[in-house]
């Protein structure tokens, strides 16, 4: 095509009246309205109270909300990841008990909803008021056996560990790493065999397969589901109103608005601010994604990121 | 399918090739059985469910010998290669490399299996060279080599480094180290693959079709390599279809079909007076 030595002219690009799509055009003038009406809504319905908001919104225990929330997201996601891990290796084991149980964790993690998991843990004070680490039935031995013995290493009082903060965490922890162990069980069984085998065939032993071969390889996939994942968490701090862990932002936003009997326009305030917070991150897994999708193309610069970030220390 | 214009070195003799020091990993453990050949096999079977894949091999391969292996698809020939790492495990009979068995453990003429870790270190004096490369792409040709060594002999990074760049530039790769898998041919990465598994200065190698993958004006440059190795006394088996290399590289031709070893001895009298009417049916297909 390139060369034109065959002494043909190159003919003339190609002037077509184009398709017309009167049914965008439609669309376009519903949608206007209908945005028009919602814009007129806001701005002249007084229950907004727009000033009200914005005078609130950025309160200092709002302001501690925020910080709570992110910190909740990154410790439970993080708890989540690393627990997913374990529980998504377990499952894949050959172990037929360790698989079985990993099983169960996906299971029941995934079958009870989490607001209900939060309440239940902020309200696991009712069956121990201390909470012992020590030799597993020790007490029931020595009753056994008709002796004195405390095999207690130490003790200590449930309301103090169980925060309702520690309570919340755990049960977004423990949920995620249930979905998050599916998410890394599809990224392992996504890399191929021949990778295991090589490794394998070299002489390493299988977790050092498993933790320099093919979790590496497994991020690619793991990546963008992770970052939705994290989204999702995000969202479901508010949960942890209900627990209730008080200094949490859904939980101070309802409570100003319910203290001054204005509840409708801190809801709103709670929508504006995790509608913020989700964008930034959103803007994060933009670039994760693009990151990672380019995983496998042909190009240094996309291979080295890749080795950057699944590289471990 | 056309033969190969052989390359410069034809004869298969073993002057001393002092540009491949490191030939020497490739001599035998003197410590291990050495009067034992490298590899024995006794009426090896295998099945996969209820499909006989090996029904009786019975083999010897000696130290420094260069064995390839024909026959066709579904004879059973990868299987064969894949048992000798302990890739699959047999059903029946006996396999032992350098005078160990594979897999299993004999006490009191009793056989308990070897645990995971045993079978790991058994395979570190087994190379092996796969059909589809199977490189790590997350890491670089060096890091792919390095990997091993590295991780599994626990040596140290920069000796290690050294080692791989040698082994590289053995393979004619020096100048690739830095790159990823994605980033070479088919060829090349054949023989960063065949690098990596020589870093583990195996005893014996296997080859399970190494050029069955590779575009035809990329077979050349991984059978060169192959045949410096076998030049420099590694022992070798090799599964392939490249006869030219065969009859021209190796001491032992065997014929496999349908589980069993049909045909053995030196590649010039199979290749040219087969006897058995599989392997003339064979040889008028691919020749």
């Amino acid at each position: 095509m390139k060369t034109q030595d065959d002494g043909r002219a190159r003919p003339e690009p190609i002037k077509a009246v184009p398709v017309r799509h009167p049914g965008r055009w439609i669309a376009v003038a519903v949608l206007t309205v209908l945005g028009a009406q919602f814009i007129h809504m806001l701005l002249t319905n007084d229950q907004f109270m727009w000033g009200y908001i914005f005078d609130n919104a950025f309160n200092p225990p709002v302001l501690e909300g925020v910080q709570t929330t992110l910190k909740l997201t990154v410790g439970a996601m993080a708890i989540g990841i690393t627990l997913g891990v374990v529980i998504a290796v377990m499952r894949l084991s050959s172990n037929p008990i360790l698989s079985g149980v990993a099983w169960l964790y996906t299971w029941f993690f995934r079958a009870v909803p989490r607001i209900v998991l939060a309440v239940l843990f902020g309200n696991m004070g009712v069956l121990y008021s201390h909470y012992t680490v020590g030799f597993p039935f020790s007490g029931q031995i020595a009753d056994l056996l008709g002796v004195d013995l405390n095999g207690t290493l130490f003790s200590v009082d449930a309301n103090k560990i169980l925060l309702p903060i520690f309570a919340g965490l755990l049960a977004l922890a423990l949920s995620e790493a249930a979905y998050m162990a599916e998410i890394i069980r599809a990224g392992i069984q996504s890399v191929d065999p021949g990778q295991s085998e090589a490794a394998a065939a070299l002489g390493m032993s299988r977790p050092l397969v498993m933790r320099r071969i093919v979790l590496p390889q497994a991020m690619r996939v793991v990546i963008p589901p992770t970052g939705n994942e994290t989204i999702a968490m995000l969202k479901d701090t508010a949960i942890l109103a209900a627990v209730p862990v008080t200094n949490e932002l859904f939980f101070q936003l309802d409570a100003i608005g319910n203290r001054e009997f204005r509840p409708f326009p801190m809801l709103v305030a709670a929508c504006l601010w995790y509608l913020a917070l989700t964008s930034v991150l959103m803007v994060g897994q933009y670039f994760l994604e693009r990151r990672f999708s380019r995983g496998h193309a042909r190009t240094g610069q996309a291979r080295t990121r890749l080795r950057i970030l699944g590289k471990d220390h | 399918m056309p033969d190969r214009p052989d390359d410069a070195a034809t004869s298969p003799g073993r002057p001393g090739m002092t540009e491949f020091e490191l030939a020497e990993s490739g001599e035998p453990d003197p410590s291990a059985g050495s009067d034992a050949p490298m590899v024995r096999a006794e009426d090896v079977h295998k099945s996969f469910g209820r499909t006989e894949v090996l029904r009786g091999i019975d083999l010897e391969v000696e130290r420094g010998e260069v064995m390839c292996v024909i026959g066709p698809s579904g004879s059973g020939k990868s299987t064969f290669l894949r048992c000798i790492n302990h890739l699959e495990k047999i059903n029946a009979g006996r396999l032992s490399v350098d005078g160990q068995l594979i897999g299993y453990r004999e006490k009191n003429g009793k056989l308990h299996e070897l645990s995971e870790r045993e079978i790991a270190a058994q395979r570190r004096q087994i190379g092996m060279v796969f059909q589809r490369f199977n490189l790590f792409p997350h890491k670089t040709a060096l890091e792919n080599v390095m990997e091993a060594p590295l991780k599994v002999r626990r040596i140290p990074r920069d000796k290690a480094r050294v080692a791989a760049e040698l082994l590289l530039d053995r393979v004619g790769l020096a100048d690739r180290a830095s790159h990823y898998p994605s980033q070479l041919s088919g060829g090349q990465q054949q023989r960063v693959a065949i690098a990596r598994a020589l870093a583990m200065e195996p005893a014996l190698m296997l080859f399970d079709e190494p050029t069955s993958a590779l575009d035809p004006e990329l077979v050349g440059e991984v059978l060169d390599v192959m045949k410096t190795l076998a030049r420099d006394g590694m022992t070798m088996i090799v599964v392939t279809h490249e006869l030219g290399f065969a009859r021209e590289v190796a001491d032992t031709l065997v014929f496999m079909d349908e589980g069993r070893i049909l045909e053995q001895g030196p590649p010039p009298t199979l290749l040219t007076t087969p006897t058995h009417p599989r392997l003339r049916d064979f040889l008028s297909k691919v020749l």
